[in-house]
C-alpha cells in the first residue's frame, strides 16, 4: 500500500485504506483523545493523534490565581498521581520564595510521592494486561490502589483530586492511621506484585503480544525528548531524582531500572521493577523519618504558611498573615524558575516567571504525556491494529496531560 | 548511549526457556492464582447498602456551623469566596438588628449564603480559610437531582439545623 491511499478522499474510489477512528471515546483510549488510523486490513499504515477535547487553560487560569490556589488545578493533569503534581508545584514555590523546609517534611514528601508513583504504575501495568486480555490482574492489583487512597484520605481529606499539602509542608501530621496503613500496605504490597509478576512476567501469551510492540530506540526517544519510564524502557538512565535531586532524594539508595529496545514489554518490565524501588524508597524514608522530631510536619514560615487555627483566634499576628495568606498577598520576588520532578510518568517541569505580583506572570507545565503522544503515529507504523492498543496503554497516556 | 548513572540495572528480559515455551506452565500457573482468589475475602462493599467508613477529614459537602447557642457564626468576612479557587461561593452580607443576637453570633451576617455545588471542585480551602469555624466540609458525598438550580444551595441548605428542627436538606 502506497503513501498516496491516504491522502485520498474518503469518498474516493481509489481510496484502499480504510480510516478508524480510535477515540474519542473509545474504551481503550482510557481517557479523551483521538487516533485517526489508517488501515490497510488490520495494518495501521498512517495514525494522526488528535489533542484538544479537555483542554482546560490551565496555564492562563494560573494567571488569575494566587499561588496557593494553583494547586488545585495540578491536580487535574495526571489524575492518577496527582500528589505528585501538588509537591511539584510545592517544590516550585518554594524554589521561588527561597524556603527551605525541614528534613522531615522532605521524607514525608518521598513517602507520598513514591506512593504516587506506586499508584500510577500500577494502573498503567495492569491496564496493559487488561489490553492484551488479561483482566484478573487488574482486580488483583486495584485493591490496593484503594489502600493507597485511604492513605491520602488520612492525610488531606481527598482520594483522588488531593490537593495534598501546603506551601512549606503539609496540611497536618500523619496520624497513627496513616503509619498503620503504611506498615499494612508495606506488608502485602510485595507479595501481591510478586504474584502479579508471576501471572504476567514469564507467560508466552503476554510476551509474545508485548515484545516488539510499539518499540522506539534511545535515540528517536531523545529526539522526541521523550522523559520517565518510557525513556528508561529505551535504555537511558535518565531520572530526574538522579540527576537534579529535590526533596533530600540524593540521600536515598535508588536504582535506575533500564530496558533494551523500548518496546511495551520493556516499559512493563521497567514499572514493575520501579514499583519495587518505589516500595525500597519508602521504607528508607520510614526510618529517616524516626530520627527527626515527630510533631514537625511544616517550615516556620508564618508568612507563607497558615498558623493553626488557635492561634488566629487570639493572636493578632497570626490573624493578619491568616488575611494576608489567604487573600494571597505574598511577597513573592520577582524571577523566573524551573523546577522538575519525577512524575509517574516523566519529567514533570513547572516554568514559572513572577513579575512580583500575587499571581504567576507566565506559567508552562512540561506535561510528559504529551510529549508520548507526539511520537504515537511513529510508533505504531505498520502495527497490528491490537497492538496500537497495547502500545497507547504501556505508553501510559493520561488526557488530562495531553491537553497544553 | 553512554550510561548517565552508576545506578543504572538492566531488566530481566531473558528468553524463554523450553519449559515456559510450552504455554501450559503458564496457563496453570494463571488458573492456579486466579483460583486461589475465588476462596478469599470480598474486597467489595455492597455500596448503597453499606457504607465505608471515612476518615475524619473527608472533603465533601459543605455545612455552615452554629456555636454552642445555636447562633449562626458566619460573620460574612468574604475570605472562603476569596479563597475559593473555582469561585463557587457566593454571599450578601447584612447588619445584625438589636433582638436578633439569638440569632447571629456577630454584628454582621450572612443574609446570603449560596455554594454552587456544580463549581465547587472539594478542595477544602474554604474551610481552612475560615476565621470563624464557620464553614466545614463534611462526609456527605455525591448529591444528585433532575434540576441544575438544585445544586446551588442556599443557607437553609447548609446551615446545619437547630436541634429539633426538621432539616431541609434533601440530601443530608
Ligand atoms: S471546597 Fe474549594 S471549591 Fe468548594 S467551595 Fe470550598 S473553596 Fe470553593
Ligand atoms: S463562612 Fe467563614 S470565611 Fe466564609 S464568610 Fe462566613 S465567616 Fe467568613
Amino acid at each position: 500500500m502506497t503513501e498516496k491511499h491516504i491522502q485520498l478522499r474518503q469518498d474516493s474510489l481509489q481510496k484502499e485504506t480504510t480510516t478508524l477512528n480510535l477515540g474519542p471515546t473509545h474504551p481503550v483510549t482510557h481517557g479523551v483523545f483521538q487516533n485517526i488510523l489508517e488501515m490497510d486490513g488490520e495494518r495501521v499504515v498512517g495514525a494522526t493523534s488528535t489533542v484538544g477535547y479537555i483542554h482546560r487553560a490551565f496555564e492562563k487560569l494560573a494567571e488569575r490565581r494566587p499561588f496557593y490556589q494553583i494547586t488545585p488545578l495540578t491536580d487535574r493533569m495526571n489524575y492518577c498521581s496527582s500528589p505528585i503534581n501538588n509537591i511539584g508545584w510545592h517544590l516550585t514555590i518554594e524554589k521561588l520564595l527561597g524556603l527551605r523546609v525541614p528534613k522531615r517534611v522532605d521524607y514525608m514528601r518521598v513517602i507520598i510521592m513514591e506512593l504516587a508513583r506506586i499508584s500510577d504504575h500500577l494502573i498503567c501495568n495492569s491496564v496493559v494486561g487488561v489490553d492484551s486480555g488479561a483482566y484478573s490482574g487488574f482486580l488483583y492489583l486495584m485493591q490496593y490502589r484503594e489502600l493507597i487512597y485511604e492513605i491520602y484520605e488520612e492525610i488531606c481529606g481527598s482520594r483522588l483530586t488531593t490537593n495534598i499539602g501546603r506551601i512549606g509542608g503539609f496540611e497536618r501530621n500523619f496520624n497513627d492511621k496513616v503509619f498503620s496503613k503504611l506498615d499494612k500496605f508495606l506488608a502485602e504490597y510485595p507479595g501481591v506484585l510478586a504474584e502479579f509478576e508471576r501471572l504476567f512476567n514469564r507467560n508466552r501469551i503476554f510476551m509474545e503480544r508485548t515484545i516488539g510492540a510499539g518499540p522506539i530506540s534511545a535515540e528517536r526517544a531523545l529526539n522526541y525528548s521523550f522523559t520517565g519510564p518510557n525513556l528508561r524502557a529505551a535504555g537511558v538512565d535518565y531520572d530526574v531524582r538522579v540527576s537534579q535531586p529535590y526533596s533530600s532524594y540524593e540521600e536515598f539508595d535508588l536504582k535506575i531500572p533500564v530496558g533494551k529496545t523500548g518496546d511495551c514489554y520493556d516499559r512493563f518490565l521497567v514499572r514493575n521493577q520501579e514499583m519495587w524501588e518505589s516500595m525500597s524508597l519508602i521504607r528508607q524514608a520510614l526510618q529517616k523519618m524516626e530520627k527527626e522530631p515527630a510533631d514537625i510536619f511544616h517550615a516556620d514560615a508564618p508568612a507563607y504558611y497558615l498558623a493553626p487555627k488557635q492561634d488566629v483566634y487570639t493572636k493578632m499576628e497570626a490573624l493578619i498573615y491568616h488575611f494576608k495568606i489567604i487573600m494571597g498577598e505574598i511577597d513573592a520576588p520577582v524571577g523566573e524558575v524551573y523546577q522538575a520532578v519525577e512524575g509517574a510518568n516523566g519529567e514533570l517541569g513547572f516554568y514559572l516567571i513572577s513579575d512580583g505580583g500575587r499571581t504567576p506572570y507566565r506559567l508552562h507545565f512540561r506535561r510528559p504525556c504529551f510529549i508520548y503522544y507526539q511520537a504515537y503515529p511513529e510508533l505504531v507504523h505498520n502495527a497490528l491494529l491490537s497492538d496500537a492498543v497495547i502500545c497507547l496503554s504501556s505508553l501510559n497516556l493520561i488526557a488530562g496531560e495531553l491537553d497544553a | 548511549m553512554q550510561a548517565l548513572t552508576d545506578r543504572a540495572v538492566p531488566v530481566d528480559r531473558r528468553p524463554l526457556n523450553f519449559w515456559e515455551k510450552m504455554y501450559l506452565p503458564g496457563i496453570f500457573r494463571g488458573m492456579a492464582i486466579t483460583l486461589k482468589h475465588i476462596f478469599r475475602k470480598k474486597a467489595t462493599i455492597n455500596y448503597p447498602e453499606e457504607k465505608r467508613a471515612f476518615s475524619p477529614v473527608f472533603r465533601g459537602l459543605q455545612i455552615l456551623n452554629r456555636d454552642e447557642e445555636g447562633r449562626e457564626r458566619c460573620t460574612a468576612c468574604g475570605l472562603c469566596a476569596v479563597a475559593c479557587p473555582a469561585e463557587a461561593i457566593t454571599m450578601e452580607a447584612a447588619e445584625r438588628k438589636p433582638g436578633e443576637e439569638h440569632l447571629y453570633r456577630e454584628e454582621k451576617y450572612a443574609a446570603k449564603y449560596e455554594i454552587n455545588m456544580l463549581r465547587c471542585i472539594f478542595c477544602g480551602f474554604c474551610e481552612e480559610a475560615c476565621p470563624k469555624d464557620a464553614i466545614y466540609l463534611t462526609e456527605t458525598f455525591a448529591p444528585s437531582s433532575f434540576e441544575r438550580e438544585h445544586f446551588i444551595y442556599g443557607k437553609e441548605d447548609l446551615l446545619i439545623p437547630l436541634p429539633g428542627e426538621e432539616t431541609k436538606n434533601p440530601q443530608a
